[in-house]
């Protein structure tokens, strides 16, 4: 195969992103013998530092400076990347919210296959990629065949892919900014409005009582909050139960969240997407209580119970206090 | 504001474990419950809002056969004033594109200002609203979870981004936006409501009525294509506790005062 693997590297503030490292080890293994080139878009001084960081692990650096590219607005991004890919480029870029802006668009515009949300790389096969995505929120997984022949966007999970220790590369940064010219959007971005100050500061609390789908209605969640107060404990709580406005947005864990790193996490209904899983830091012990055994938050629990946990709850509550009466 | 919105019928996952069928090529989907895809729920909810607003006409159209008819009826008693089904034979088996290429195809016989989808499907990519927004060469943004209309022919938009926080942008209609979950509180659909448009006829499009090449479109232009399914190979894996809930309580309260969650 020639040389034809391009790795977007996202950065912000002139430090490189950790997908940088886990996009690096995925295109080893779509070709070990290849040596992927990564692209990179910005501008000023901190642009040019994270260009130093990548050539000591690419061998190749390709990068875009221009003024209009200070803020990676996907619009300008993309215009900047079809100028200069070359046909049949495979593009990897990260499955985040700026991937899920860019990617789709740029698979028209390069006329390549897209396939999205890859968390598994199973090798080549005459023109197939063959991929691993998952759907049903992680339920069941799939093997994807993706024609490459006109070349791919492919968005890859962050997270899925391990980063692996390479010798340093000594790359060579070519400024690719000359061939790309004026750019323009129809989406010109303003400003980034910080999350309001919280109630209560769940990133901090070292036992969470976390709530998702599972709570069912408003009134029920006096449920969980009485278990949180027995335990002396925070309440946190998955997407769905924000999207209903019974708990405010502070509360959420998950990559859209608040990231957290509790000694404990009981997660009460919650199916355990990979979005939700990514707030969740510092190798807690996580007890899962849900109804669906085939829930994957089973995968990455240390204790399961399969159960309701509207009738379960009030259970472990009342023994909780008993159990604070006896050592009291 | 004419308003589309493209909106997909999906097996219900708060209604329904998916499993692995006993060939082990599709999902097990005899006694699936289906609804319609919960983000593009949110996204019809939007644009009524919207046109509640501003004026206008909500139309809602799905690629499909006659089975995802009863998506559109829930939306339109929801007060989507339209609801188109774009189906053909040619259409099955189509990858994001071949969709994106379909609804393209129904965009381009009307003149809509704004075109919403929803940010994802369950069984889905992420994809096609972005996709669809390339071949127009309209803009796009994801994730939105705030739409306000502003003079001019613009939109500011919000976008959910990592941490809580939210881009804003201004986008120049007309535009195409996939819609998160979370940015409204849709309205609830009675019987009574679906009743009403129970006998409606839903207008429904081929490749000729759209124009759509059906070599662009389906199995044949599809180039990305699943294999099989299968249930994902365990972690370790949880250890679950049996017995009755105050079996598993005591259990479970030793357990955490091992680990110091319990004093």
């Amino acid at each position: 195969m020639t040389a034809r693997i391009f790795v977007y590297i996202a950065h912000k503030a002139g430090v490189v992103d950790d997908s940088a490292a886990e996009l690096l080890a995925a295109a080893k293994t779509i070709d070990p013998a290849e040596t992927p080139t990564a692209v990179v878009v910005g501008c000023g001084p901190e642009f040019d530092a994270v260009c130093n960081t990548l050539c000591a692990s690419f061998a190749k650096v390709w990068k875009i400076a221009d003024p209009s590219l200070a803020y990676p607005n996907a619009e300008l991004v993309r215009q900047a990347l079809v100028k200069v890919l070359p046909q049949g480029a495979l593009v990897l870029v990260p499955h985040n919210h700026f991937g899920i802006d860019l990617a789709p668009g740029l698979s028209i515009k390069l006329n390549a296959a897209y396939v999205s949300d890859v968390v598994g790389i199973d090798g080549v096969d005459g023109t197939n990629l063959k991929v691993v995505r998952q759907e049903f929120g992680g339920q069941i997984s799939t093997h994807v065949r993706c024609n490459i022949a006109s070349g791919a966007v492919i968005t890859l999970r962050p997270g899925a892919f391990k980063a692996v220790e390479s010798a340093p590369a000594a790359g060579v940064a070519v400024d690719k900014s000359a061939e790309v010219g004026a750019l323009t959007a129809k989406r010109r971005y303003v400003t980034t409005i910080a999350p309001e100050a919280a109630d209560v500061d769940i990133t901090k609390e070292a036992v969470l009582v976390s709530i998702g789908r599972g709570i069912q209605e408003q009134d029920n969640i006096s449920i969980a909050q009485e278990l949180a107060e027995a335990l002396g404990a925070g309440l946190s709580c998955s997407r769905p139960v924000v999207d209903a406005k019974w708990l405010p947005k502070s509360r959420q864990v998950g990559s859209s969240g608040q990231t957290v790193k509790p000694k404990i996490y009981l997660a009460c209904g919650i199916s355990g997407s990979f979005q939700h899983l990514a707030g969740i830091k510092g190798n807690p012990f996580i007890v899962a209580i849900n109804k669906n055994s085939k829930a994957p938050i089973f995968q990455v629990a240390d204790v399961g119970i399969v159960t309701d946990m509207l009738e379960f709850l009030p259970e472990l509550t009342n023994k909780v206090r008993e159990t604070k009466q006896v050592s009291a | 504001m004419e308003i589309l919105v493209c909106a997909r019928r999906v097996p219900d996952t708060s209604e329904n474990e998916i499993q692995l069928n006993s060939a082990g090529n599709d999902i097990e989907r005899d006694d699936l419950v289906y609804s319609i895809n919960e983000p593009d729920n949110y996204a019809v909810e939007e644009a009524l809002q919207i046109v509640a607003k501003s004026g206008g006409n909500v139309t809602v159209a799905t690629v499909g056969t006659s089975e995802d008819e009863e998506i559109l009826r829930r939306e339109m008693a929801m007060g989507a004033n339209h609801g188109v089904l774009l189906s053909d034979d040619a259409f099955a088996g189509s990858d994001g594109k071949g969709i994106a290429t379909v609804l393209k195809g129904f965009v381009q016989k009307g003149k809509f200002d704004l075109i919403l989808t929803g940010v994802q499907a369950e069984d889905g990519g992420a994809q096609v609203g972005g996709m669809l927004a390339a071949m127009l060469d309209y803009p796009f943004a994801s994730l939105v979870d705030s739409i306000e209309v502003l003079d001019g022919n613009k939109l500011k938009v919000g976008r959910e981004i990592e941490g809580g926080n939210k881009e804003i942008s201004e986008i120049d209609l007309p535009c195409v936006l996939s819609i998160q979950t979370g940015i409204n509180e849709p309205r609830y659909v009675g019987m009574r409501g679906i009743r009403q448009v129970a006998s409606l006829e839903i207008p429904t499009y081929g490749a000729a009525d759209l124009g759509v090449d059906k070599a662009a479109v389906g199995e044949v232009a599809a180039k990305v294509k699943r294999d099989d399914y299968f249930v994902p190979a365990l972690g370790k894996g949880a250890e679950i506790l049996e017995g009755s809930n105050e079996e598993i309580a005591d259990k479970l309260i030793e357990l955490m005062k091992a680990k110091g969650g319990l004093q």
